[in-house]
């Protein structure tokens, strides 16, 4: 008697599948379809005339200078943020996986700013950091740094890379603290005996062993700079000053919903879906071969 | 059964109070104390008569009330009123089969309406080519100079006519101890746009867009440059100081640190409520002498009333009968004495002018005189330009990249012209 025959009806996987499969086919598949669709049309706003354009739209894209700039700084966003939360987010847990009293109340404050909605994370980090009436602002004009945001763009980046990690380090502070919980004492105790110092315990035995955690952060946190980080941004520089802190995610709202150019706005979430398909494919293919399990 | 007969009777009456009254929604962009005006202005007229009632719902700032008006219209849900910004006009002008015009929809309606009532610089913006209105006026403004009257008392200046004195104003203000001499709200609005109309030099071509599509930026002309070049300059020496985008500035004027600040008159409110421990007065933005002896009028910003096709004979009654009793003067002369806004016509005007509030709040004038003194030309009369949201964005990313010093007036003003034409042209591709 095989065990797998207890379910040889046919209708009764379709029929467990169906609600994730309603939900994926209305609020992802239709969706993206509209997009496609809608990335070769020119449209005036309210949808009164159209006009088929085949791929113009895309043409217009890839000779625009605008948005290769916009690559090159959803790039430096991406890596910033991914660099800046995951490092904190480990050194946090480090620290916390020592602390034997009050252990719990770290870990309860340390997870708070995942609950803050980014739009509020960054109406916070623009408070502090205002130009004319910022707390942060003026403790810098104390040791002659000038802070001014809506002016210098490499100021508004550094800002929206600190506001997108901090309210990610939570998260993956979580990740970590469980993945070094799940490491077995007794390994490090005995590299502990044979002599090797804490630096050394971390290099060769702690973070080897956390590195699929690691990854799985990595691709998360990648994936939630590129594309989940447009209300903090919106909420803080809101593109600017100048385009200096323009991600493709903003270019996309900007031109679609500010500009009323769908045509456009379209053909960019195309362009961004195909990166996320790419980017999956890249990691879980090259990246992973060298994580050890 | 007592529950169920209070529900019935509770229905019925929903029902009779529905059957009794149509609803007109108006979506608007009014936030803050202005909202709460708005409110009074559809209480006041819901409680005059009992046919209608107007329903305001704020949906955010000008941009996010527009788009959701357009996408509302896309889903076939769109509000019968929508408040839309002077920057939309010409994309609302383009959209024949959603725009329901004023002047068809006043005389479709039987209600009385003669345009000359209201204030030809305001109309003429709303207006097509032979001069028939296509929106309803409601709230207008246009840039003026707000000034620190202590600091400029303590430099012993008078506030600056010219840019020519601006400069050694704010010289003066630097050496009696200021941070900042100037500062402005509405880059574009102010420093390019309303800099064009003062100056009597187009925009754009094609009078600034109100005789085609195929118009084209020309605000990188020698005068534009020379100005933008002396501001990115100033900024360097602190008389000019860049505060951010919209009126991210104003801090900067009410905290003390800018002794002068431009920007719209509909500020006047917030301005008065917002300075901290100091006087402040109103006068007129400032024209370069070199370039023009009398300066031209100023135009307008703000939004307009604009009626979405797609609804009943009943409801476009109601919007008509509404905007009969927003243009009335005392619904009018309340709003521009409350608001800083213009008043749109001619009788508000001069109800405000009797009723002494002029004299009692001197400076709030000084937007209409500017506005009004002479005949609008053809570069002062307003802008029609498509995709004007975005072009004033780009405006923003290369002012921005000059106030930074990483860019030339002059490459700045050109790359920005030669983007925001590629716009043009992709709008008029859209809308031909």
């Amino acid at each position: 008697m095989s065990r797998i025959s207890t379910y040889n009806h046919r209708l009764l996987p379709w029929l467990l599948l169906a609600p994730q499969l309603a939900i994926t086919l209305v609020f992802f598949v239709w969706p993206a379809l509209q997009a496609v669709k809608q990335s070769f049309l020119i449209e005036d706003a309210f949808g009164l005339s159209s006009e088929f354009v085949w791929f113009d739209n895309f043409n217009e894209l890839l000779h625009s200078e605008a948005y290769y700039s916009s690559f090159a700084t959803t790039f430096i966003f991406g890596i910033g943020v991914t660099l800046l939360s995951m490092c904190s987010a480990l050194l946090l847990a480090v620290m916390a996986d020592r602390v034997i009293r009050g252990a719990a109340l770290y870990k309860t404050l340390l997870v708070w700013p995942y609950a803050v909605a980014p739009a509020v994370a960054g109406v916070l980090w623009m408070f502090m950091f205002h130009p004319t009436i910022g707390v942060m602002t003026y403790l810098l004009e104390l040791v002659q740094i000038r802070w001014n945001h809506s002016l210098n763009g490499h100021q508004a980046m550094l800002l929206v890379i600190i506001a997108a990690a901090w309210k990610q380090i939570s998260y993956n502070f979580l990740f970590f603290l469980a993945g070094l919980q799940s490491i077995p004492r007794s390994l490090i105790e005995a590299a502990a005996i044979d002599g090797a110092g804490p630096m050394k315990r971390f290099r060769d035995i702690i973070f080897p062993l956390l590195s699929p955690t690691s990854f799985f952060l990595l691709v998360v946190n990648i994936v939630y700079a590129f594309f989940d980080t447009f209300g903090i941004i919106h909420a803080v520089t809101q593109g600017g000053p100048g385009s200096s802190t323009r991600t493709l995610v903003y270019k996309v709202f900007d031109d679609g919903f500010i500009g009323l150019d769908l045509g456009s706005s379209a053909a960019q979430s195309v362009i961004l879906m195909f990166i996320v398909g790419a980017m999956t494919i890249i990691q879980f293919k090259f990246i992973e071969r060298k994580v050890q399990y | 059964m007592f529950r169920k007969t209070v529900g019935a009777l509770a229905l019925s009456l929903l029902a009779a109070h529905v059957q009794a009254s149509t609803e007109v929604e108006w979506w608007h962009a009014m936030g803050g104390r202005l909202g709460e005006k708005v409110n009074e202005i559809a209480e006041k007229f819901n409680a005059s008569q009992s046919d209608y009632v107007v329903k305001p719902v704020f949906k955010g700032n000008y941009t996010e009330t527009m788009t959701a008006a357009i996408a509302a219209f896309r889903a076939k849900k769109q509000p019968a009123i929508v408040q839309v910004f002077e920057v939309g006009t010409a994309t609302m002008m383009s959209a024949k089969g959603a725009v329901y015009p004023t002047y068809e929809l006043m005389a479709d309606t039987q209600e009385p309406f003669n345009s000359s009532d209201y204030l030809a610089a305001v109309t003429g913006y709303y207006s097509t080519n032979d001069g028939k209105m296509l929106s309803m006026p409601f709230n207008s403004s246009t840039p003026v100079l707000y000034y620190n009257k202590d600091a400029l008392a303590k430099a012993g200046v008078e506030p600056p006519k010219t840019w020519e004195e601006m400069g050694s104003v704010g010289k003066k203000l630097l050496d009696a101890g200021y941070k900042c001499g100037f500062t402005t709200g509405w880059q574009s609005w102010v420093q390019l746009e309303n800099f064009s109309a003062r100056h009597d030099i187009p925009f754009a071509t094609r009078n600034n867009g109100f005789s085609g599509l195929d118009t084209e930026l020309a605000f990188n002309s020698p005068l534009h440059v020379k100005h933008i070049t002396q501001l990115a300059e100033w900024q360097k020496e602190g008389i000019f100081s860049y505060g951010g985008r919209r009126s991210d500035s104003a801090p900067k004027f009410y905290t003390g640190e800018c002794a002068m600040y431009m920007n719209s008159s509909a500020s006047y409110a917030g301005v008065k409520s917002s300075i901290q421990g100091f006087e402040f007065g109103v006068s007129e933005l400032p024209y370069w002498k070199e370039a023009i002896s009398t300066p031209k009028n100023t135009i307008i910003g703000g939004a307009t009333l604009w009626t979405l096709k797609g609804h009943t004979q009943e409801e476009y009654k109601g919007v008509a009968k509404f905007y009969t009793f927003l243009s009335s003067p005392e619904i009018q002369a309340d709003w521009h004495q409350f608001t800083g806004y213009l008043p749109i016509t001619h009788a508000a005007a001069e109800l405000t002018k009797k009723q002494g509030f002029y004299a009692e709040n001197p400076g709030t004038d000084v937007a209409i005189q500017q506005m009004t003194s002479g005949t609008p030309t053809a570069n002062s009369k307003g802008l029609r330009l498509g995709n004007f949201v975005q072009i004033r964005d780009i405006i923003n990313e290369e002012l921005e990249n000059v106030w930074a010093g990483k860019a030339t007036a002059k490459d700045a003003l050109d790359n920005a012209v030669k983007r925001g034409n590629e716009l043009l042209r992709k709008f008029e591709r859209s809308n031909s």
